[in-house]
């Protein structure tokens, strides 16, 4: 080392000392500082199309890089969110919609009614609702480079809330050549309109995604309100860093080397509450939603009466204290649709509000049960749903069922549930999931389906249920929509289509440095800085 | 040699079409269906179809197997179903994070372990081989991700020496960064290879000091430290480059925990995420992966041996 200084010349110690200050400046000057927010996401981003697939992790990377046409308001209102003006036609069979000046796609290339059309189209061919809202669209056109016109067959109540729908499938637009992909296979361009760019070189799949602010996104004006109003980006770049281990992303966070943490577990909430430089708090306002979903098709739960008796035995609390925990975090609620939102009623629902195993068993025994095994799927990796397994097999041998606990993983749950055939073909009685409160807000999601051929796993048939369904589709006032509401509502506890286990709510954490959360069912994050 | 080396490689070619065959064939027939979990919640048990047959899954088994062994013989692991990247670019992202900390563990362990259990051996009895072997025993029976947290706990939450997770390369990010993210799990993991290492050091050199030629040695009037490192240590190095040499490959296909708790996107983490989301061209691209280094591994252990020891001869 001193060898080496002794060689030094003059000017190298000059140069390097004058050196110094430049690059200390440089350092310190936080104007020149590149703003990046790191994130814990929920899951690992498997997958880049959200049309391709349900995920919510591949939905909130579309929304990182896409935007939609409309977009859905905290009062759950769908807003023009690209569309400028839009008109409809006195008969309701035609909807203009106008495209909003200065709209690019990260290519550079002008976003046109064509790309719109094409996006629309793919999306309606994979997504419920808009299967549903393109079953009654006669003709989707783009007469000019900032018009769509959609004519309908006939009137439907629900043309801004699919193509404003806040949760998966969520109707992004892309470019025209991008949206052409078959439905059913995935798209491998990743070019949005949205306020991030996807930066494909640095995607490590397990492990980190990385966006950058798109300078040439033109936010609306209006204030932000769930998924609506201006998208600004406040940060220069996002990094999404997934962390399989739960302990260590809680680590992170406390450590300062992460911003922001999408989805800890509730357990860890009180340890994170407790470090004065971390907020936690709940941020969804509606939540997850608990579902213990019956097979209607096989006995013992082919019998409407049957399945009534199994959910009276279903105690809400029960369940949330075993797969949440601190009640902070959870609620009862006996609507099929999330409490605290507009459809919220107490139609029917003093079955699920029963939560008495004595009370169940003797409705059991008048049904003339004759000891028929329930075999109850429990998926073992997703600890929430094994306990919500664990709480029902307990609930129900207390009410006199025969009760048969078949531990899986996920993944084979997910393909032994859409098999049809008999208990001894693979068959089963019982699964468990959650829906987010956003895609069961209203009576068109597919868990309230009560047509076995296109509706949900578990295969409900009910006429008047589907009636009323297609009733909610057409409705136009807010009155007529929560009568008809309360009508599915009504429908779906007489058959006693699923259990519901409850209202939950995984917080957020974040450093304190981190502003402008906005409230919502998707976790959104424009409008966020890191100070 | 060098026969005995070609020969060793062409035997490599039908053992890696078992594992093939095998892999293939516990894939398809264990639960599980990409197609369904793609599908989602929403989908119909038509929607669950398409994809299927989108994804090929629906043609006879002997097909599929065919066309990936067709790709295989072309270089081609195969593509994710889930992120549409080719196997062969997973794995290369993933390897450098694997082998740099199976590689530092290794040295780490080796390091500690060989002197570790020499002295044991050679103060057998002792209360230095009663820590060492006390140490063993500890080493063999805590878990990893307890190891880990308690070091995290420490070392980073408390102490702030060092990051709690994380890795970065010493190609891009530079030599500092890499050892300040790498020590930690290599802390964690070294302890159950230096505890494996240092009991096999033990045996094996107890065994060599009894020998005839060591006492021969020390007959001679060679030092203690001569007799221990050129008689007992180099004759007792057989088992112990087989434990090292096993361990190494362990170490490719089993930190798993190590890099969960430390959040490394190594390979262990894309197999376990393959496996949950049955994504099979991964999980076949990867077994197939970590066979062929299992048995170049044993190849260079068993070509080892002719250089410790000059009985040995292929």
């Amino acid at each position: 080392m001193l060898l080496g200084m002794g060689t030094m010349t003059r000017r190298a110690v000059l140069a390097a000392a004058l050196a110094v200050p430049v690059a200390v400046s440089s350092i310190a000057s936080p104007a020149n500082a590149e703003t990046v927010m790191r994130v814990i996401p929920h899951a690992d981003l498997k997958n880049l199309d959200p049309i391709w697939t349900t995920a919510y992790i591949s939905r909130n990377h579309g929304y990182m890089i896409y935007d939609t046409l409309f977009a859905m308001d905290d009062n759950f209102v769908p807003q023009p969110q690209m569309v400028d003006t839009w008109t409809t036609s006195d008969d309701g069979l035609v909807w203009t919609f106008v495209l909003r000046d200065g709209l690019k796609f990260h290519d550079g290339a002008p976003v046109t009614g064509e790309d719109v059309v094409a996006s629309l189209t793919r999306w309606g061919a994979r997504d419920g609702m808009g299967q549903q809202l393109f079953g009654v669209i006669d003709t989707l056109e783009a007469p000019d480079e900032k018009t769509v016109v959609m004519t309908l067959k006939e009137p439907y109540g629900l043309v801004l809330e699919s193509i404003g729908k806040i949760s998966s499938n969520v109707p992004f637009i892309m470019p025209k050549r991008i949206a052409e992909t078959d439905p059913f296979e995935q798209i491998t361009e990743y070019v949005g309109s949205g306020p991030f760019v996807f930066q494909a070189d640095e995607w490590v799949p397990g492990s980190t995604v990385v966006y950058t602010k798109f300078e040439d996104y033109v936010p609306r004006d209006e204030p932000v309100s769930a998924a609506a109003g201006g998208k600004i980006a406040k940060v220069d770049k996002v990094i999404w860093q997934y962390f399989p281990d739960a302990t260590t992303a809680m680590n992170a966070l406390m450590a300062g080397e992460v911003d922001f943490y999408e989805q800890p577990a509730p357990d860890l909430a009180p340890i994170l509450s407790s470090n004065p430089d971390i907020t936690v708090e709940v941020n969804d306002p509606l939540g997850g939603i608990g579902f213990a979903r019956f097979n209607h098709l096989l006995p013992p739960f082919d019998d409407a009466d049957v399945r009534r008796a199994a959910i009276m035995a279903m105690k809400q609390e029960d369940y949330l204290a075993a797969g949440v925990g601190d009640p902070q975090f959870w609620k009862t609620c006996y609507s099929v649709f999330p409490c605290g939102t507009p459809l919220e009623n107490d139609a029917g629902s003093d079955v699920m509000a029963t939560g008495d195993v004595a009370a169940a068993k003797t409705a059991l025994e008048a049904t003339g049960y004759d000891g028929t095994p329930v075999v109850i799927m429990q998926p073992t990796d997703i600890p929430m749903l094994s306990a919500f397994s664990l709480v029902t097999a307990e609930k129900l041998r207390n009410a006199g069922f025969t009760v048969q606990l078949e531990a899986m993983d996920w993944s084979t749950l997910t393909s032994r549930r859409a098999l049809r055939d008999p208990v001894g073909e693979g068959g089963w009685n019982i699964f468990h999931t959650w829906w987010i409160g956003a895609d069961v807000i209203d009576p068109m999601a597919i868990a309230f389906s009560g047509n076995p051929d296109k509706g949900w796993f578990g295969w409900a048939e009910d006429a008047e249920l589907e009636e009323a369904r297609t009733a909610f589709a057409k409705a136009g006032s807010l009155e007529e929509k929560q009568a008809l509401a309360a009508k599915v509502q009504e429908r779906l506890w007489a058959i006693g289509a699923s259990g519901q286990l409850g209202q939950f709510f995984t917080p957020v954490a974040y450093r304190n440095n981190v502003k402008g959360l906005i409230k919502s069912p998707v976790q959104f994050f424009w409008n966020m800085s890191v100070e | 040699m060098l026969f005995y080396i070609f020969k060793r490689v062409l035997m490599t070619i039908p053992v890696m079409i078992v594992v093939a065959l095998f892999v293939f064939m516990m894939l398809r027939l264990s639960p599980g269906d990409p197609a369904a979990v793609i599908a989602g919640d929403y989908a119909t048990a038509e929607d669950v179809e398409r994809i299927r047959e989108q994804l090929g899954l629906s043609e006879p088994i002997v097909v599929q197997f065919t066309k990936w062994l067709g790709q295989l013989v072309q270089g081609d692991l195969g593509t994710s179903i889930f992120s549409n990247k080719p196997v062969a670019e997973l794995i290369v992202q993933r390897i450098e994070p694997t082998m740099l900390l199976a590689l530092s563990t290794i040295v780490f362990a080796v390091l500690v372990a060989v002197p570790l259990g020499t002295l044991a051996a050679y103060r057998a009895g002792s209360w230095v081989d009663r820590f060492v072997m006390l140490f063993s025993v500890g080493g063999f029976s805590v878990p990893v991700f307890v190891l880990g947290y308690v070091l995290i706990y420490i070392l980073s939450l408390k102490l702030k020496w060092l990051p709690v997770q994380g890795y970065r390369s010493p190609f891009t990010e530079g030599i500092g960064p890499f050892f300040a993210h790498i020590t930690l799990p290599t802390l964690t993991l070294s302890v159950i290879f230096i505890a494996l290492i240092a009991r096999m050091t033990r045996a094996s050199v107890i065994e060599v000091l009894e020998e005839d030629y060591v006492r021969t040695a020390r007959a001679k009037g060679q030092s203690e430290f001569k007799v221990l490192m050129r008689h007992a240590l180099r004759n007792a190095a057989v088992p112990i480059i087989t434990v090292i040499g096993i361990g190494i490959a362990l170490l490719i296909g089993g930190v798993v925990v190590t890099e969960s708790v430390y959040n490394i996107p190594g390979l262990g983490r894309l197999v376990l995420d393959a496996v949950l989301a049955r994504d099979y061209p991964i999980i076949q691209g990867l077994i197939l992966f970590f066979s062929f280094i299992y048995i170049v591994l044993n190849l260079l252990i068993d070509l080892s041996y002719s250089l410790l020891d000059p009985r040995i001869r292929y």
